[in-house]
């Protein structure tokens, strides 16, 4: 007895092992006598912040520094939790799955790329987490994955967060009209096309489930003579977004196409629901309020196309004041760069608080994605992503000058050297140069569609 | 008395009406305004603390310590600051209205040379982001065309105005894009040597265009008649140093052979986007041209630059001694200059040069700083009052005056937020 226990205690231990070592690398720092900013528990001033193990594991006054672990003097800095990306493309290899209103099959997972500079960028700005989405070409896109920047390790595996829940991306509007309806004379062809491909497709996962469910309770000698329904990646993906075990982030532009998705997955019994870019959110924020796990929006983005024309800067702080789970996303390398600065934004257009700026990029964007139990504030046990900067993140003169993932240093701007690159192709001759162009948004890989119709050839496309 | 009860019932009433029509529509007022106990960032005299600035007639009729009063409208500034009009030094503002839509898209003519094209001819001086613009304090935007080798003629416009010319800020500039040795993003897969050979043809065709412009002038200089050939009587004004050319130019090695091209065709240009500028400031420094950066709040150019290449060119450049002036390369979010001009600020240029670089250096590189640029007796009334450093995301800009026009501190976003921060209708449950 004694030895079977003592046997599956080692078992049990090198599992454990085991998963660490493919969760990365974890680091110890103490942090001494900075402005910490908690987001959940207010500002706690010359506080010192111990991290062991990749996790936070004390906050105080007057700590006495642990031998052997590297000491920060954060003396009149401003220590904020890991700024957290609801909406990014970065460090993926491709974007959209554009070949069927629904492709709820494809995972993100899979395209993970670790030499991505702008994973290092992201860092260079506070950015810890980053959730990375199938573009918008489909109704039903592909499952995200979010990912920890966990820059320099060559395995796209490490980068991944191991404990956030699955997601999948749904797109309504312009995007898989265009693609679809425009270009391949597909439904959807409209707004009410959108509806109907969602609706197909929960109504065929149901009769999928059904089907499954009638076989496997069928008696084994009918089960000898017929076979077994056809195995459906699709539509597995589709039950488990009806059972709750994915949260859904819907790219969407106008007050309509959220509150139809709204009705939708009220009928369909489905509350994990985040809206993305969501520029007409504002219109129904009570709505969204009732219902849904919130919004995650662009700062001031707006007029790029038709359906963010009648856009307001204001949205976020009018999501924020009726009670809206609100986050503020990049869907832009460049933008992960400052989402602080997004953030600080809103009080201009607004004036929130800056306990309420700062929660639009840490622990709302957590909640949003499922991960909050273990990132987007700075509280004891959680995972220790931080962010220091020398003066208070919302201003403009805001410079972030480390960032920690895990507890272990990824960003130290005193030590920074330019080229970040992992890896560099032996055959170029000519490193090839971008000027003011986003390459990773929510309609990379389908520009082909596009072409024909002689638009977003110049300017945003997201 | 019983006879005027109805009178007044009935005006009551009326007023009444009145009050409840929606949508009241304010328009820019034009009057005698004097600003008082503000603390004024002239940008060109230093910072004056507890001062008047009196507007009158559209201009800066006088700036200093209690100004008398007379029939003027008293604006109490105590403690507010006064800048001058924010100046954005390249964008396409009034040119779209919806980026993706080719029918709100005003920014480019068919063809490689086109320099006669007129930007001020294109401007919807009723676009919907011009009053989102002007609310930031940015008053006034070079707008310009864009593709090809000569893209158009740029022009600089208030953000105020019913018509095109109403707007007119006085300055107009020939675009030209230089031509790029540099390989053109991951999708270019043209061998190094193609590359290089195109840039070579490319500036060859320029250089072809350029001499013919210079004969078209030299014909008639001679007194012979030429026939009418728009894109050579606009180049020709360009030869002849009339109208200033803006050449377009980011990488590091174009931009020394476009130093050394302009040295050939003795003009006087000013650069524009210099992204690469950084990695040959001296050179620039050196060829005293001035450069029109950004936007700062964009990806560094390679992926082997520092992260924060973008962030510190206007600097670097600064530093070395080059007049920088700043720009957003925005139409719709034009109103983010003051915040890449306040990243230029953080990462190494200080808040005084980033706010030269987006007033005083601009108005003198478009040779409108008799009227522009900074706050100084006789120059235009375009200023704005802010409760704090108007870099800083939490500053409001409480008002703005553009010729001495007080402007609606309103826009379609900010209806939008007054309709639906408490919304009507809401749902039961």
């Amino acid at each position: 007895m004694s030895y079977k226990l003592l046997l599956s205690g080692l078992l049990l231990g090198s599992v454990v092992t085991t998963s660490l070592a493919q969760e990365g690398k974890k680091g110890d720092v103490f942090i001494r006598n900075a402005q910490v900013l908690t987001v959940t528990n207010g500002l706690k001033e010359n506080t010192d912040v111990w991290v062991k193990d990749g996790l936070i594991h004390r906050i105080g006054t007057q700590l006495e520094a642990p031998k052997g672990v590297p000491v920060i003097d954060a003396s009149g800095k401003y220590l904020m939790p890991g700024i957290i990306d609801a909406h990014s493309h970065v460090a993926l290899e491709s974007i959209n799955e554009a070949s069927s209103p629904i492709t709820a099959e494809v995972k993100m997972e899979d395209v993970v790329d670790p030499f991505a500079i702008g994973i290092y960028r992201a860092l260079a700005g506070g950015t810890t987490v980053s959730h990375a989405m199938h573009g918008s070409a489909n109704a039903i896109g592909g499952q995200n994955v979010t990912l920890k920047h966990r820059y320099g390790t060559r395995n796209p595996g490490e980068l991944v967060m191991k404990e956030a829940p699955r997601t999948i991306k749904f797109a309504l509007g312009e995007n898989p009209i265009r693609v679809h309806g425009r270009s391949k004379n597909l439904q959807p062809r409209s707004r009410m096309g959108v509806e109907a491909v969602i609706r197909n497709g929960f109504e065929e996962a149901l009769q999928y489930k059904r089907t499954w469910e009638t076989w496997k309770q069928a008696s084994e000698e009918t089960k000898k003579r017929l076979a077994p329904p056809v195995f459906s990646s699709r539509m597995e993906t589709l039950v488990d977004i009806l059972e709750g075990e994915i949260i859904i982030h819907c790219h969407s532009y106008r007050a309509d196409e959220i509150y139809m998705l709204i009705q939708v997955c009220k009928e369909y019994g489905i509350d994990k629901i985040v809206f993305s870019h969501v520029n007409e959110g504002f219109k129904v924020a009570p709505e969204l309020a009732a219902h849904t796990m919130g919004a995650s929006v662009f700062s001031d983005w707006w007029a790029y196309k038709f359906e963010v024309y009648y856009s307001t800067a204001y949205n976020a702080a009018i999501l924020t004041k009726n009670g809206v789970i609100t986050s503020i996303n990049s869907d832009s390398a460049e933008l992960i760069r400052h989402l602080y600065h997004e953030a600080a934004k809103t009080q201009r257009y607004g004036g929130l608080t800056d306990e309420e700026a700062l929660a639009l990029i840490t622990i709302n964007p957590a909640r949003q994605l499922g991960i909050d139990r273990w990132v987007g504030s700075i509280e004891e046990g959680k995972q220790a992503d931080l962010v220091l900067f020398n003066q208070h993140p919302l201003s403009i003169y805001a410079i972030p000058e480390m960032t920690w993932v895990d507890g272990v240093n990824y960003f130290n701007r005193a030590k920074d050297a330019a080229d970040q690159r992992l890896k560099v192709d032996p055959e170029e001759i000519l490193e090839p140069m971008y000027l003011h162009v986003n390459h990773n948004n929510c309609m990379r890989d389908v520009d082909f569609y596009f072409t024909g119709f002689g638009r977003n050839l110049f300017q945003h496309s997201h | 008395m019983k006879k005027l009860l109805p009178l007044l019932l009935l005006l009551f009433v009326s007023f009444h009406l009145f009050s409840q029509i929606d949508g009241e529509v304010i328009k820019p007022y034009k009057g005698d305004f004097l600003l008082q106990h503000a603390r004024i960032f002239t940008v060109s005299n230093g910072v004056l603390e507890d001062t008047d600035l009196l507007i009158q007639n559209g201009k800066i009729a006088a700036i200093g310590k209690n100004l008398p009063k007379e029939n003027h409208l008293l604006i109490d500034c105590t403690g507010k600051r006064i800048y001058p009009g924010f100046i954005d030094s390249g964008t396409s503002l009034g040119l779209v209205e919806v980026n993706s839509l080719p029918e709100t898209q005003d920014y480019m003519e068919l063809g490689k040379v086109t320099p006669q094209m007129q930007a001020l001819t294109a401007v919807n001086p009723n676009a919907v982001a011009i009053p989102v613009t002007r609310v930031s304090g940015v008053t006034t935007v070079l707008t310009q065309p864009r593709g090809g080798y000569f893209p158009g003629t740029a022009a600089l416009i208030q953000l105020n105005g019913y018509t095109p010319d109403q707007m007119d800020a006085g300055f107009r500039g020939v675009l030209m894009n230089f031509p790029s040795a540099a390989k053109a993003g991951n999708y270019d897969n043209r061998s190094a040597e193609t590359i290089k050979k195109e840039a070579k043809k490319a500036l060859d065709e320029i250089d072809a265009l350029w001499e013919k412009a210079t004969s078209y002038q030299a014909i008639q200089d001679k007194g012979g008649s030429v026939a009418y050939y728009p894109e050579m009587a606009q180049l020709a004004k360009v030869v002849t140093g009339e109208i200033p050319l803006l050449v377009e130019v980011n990488a590091a090695g174009d931009i020394l052979r476009a130093i050394e091209w302009v040295k050939d065709k003795a003009v006087d240009p000013v650069f524009t986007g210099v992204a690469e500028g950084w990695k040959v400031a001296e050179k620039l420094a050196a060829s005293e041209i001035p450069v029109i950066t950004g936007p700062v709040l964009s990806l560094p150019s390679r992926q082997s630059d520092s992260y924060d290449a973008s962030y510190t060119n206007a600097s670097k450049l600064q530093q070395a001694g080059v007049k920088v002036a700043i720009r957003s390369q925005d139409s719709e979010n034009v109103r983010n200059l003051p915040f890449h001009a306040g990243f230029a600020a953080a990462y190494g240029m200080g808040t005084e040069e980033a706010l030269k670089a987006i007033t005083l250096h601009p108005a003198e590189i478009f040779q409108v700083d008799d009227k522009l640029g900074s706050l100084e007796v006789g120059k235009s009334a375009t200023l704005f009052l802010a409760d704090g450093d108007p870099f800083e995301p939490k500053t409001q800009i409480e008002q703005v005056f553009i010729d001495g026009y007080k402007i609606p501190m309103t826009n379609r976003h900010i209806r939008l937020y007054q309709e639906f921060l408490d919304r009507e209708m809401k749902p039961e449950n």
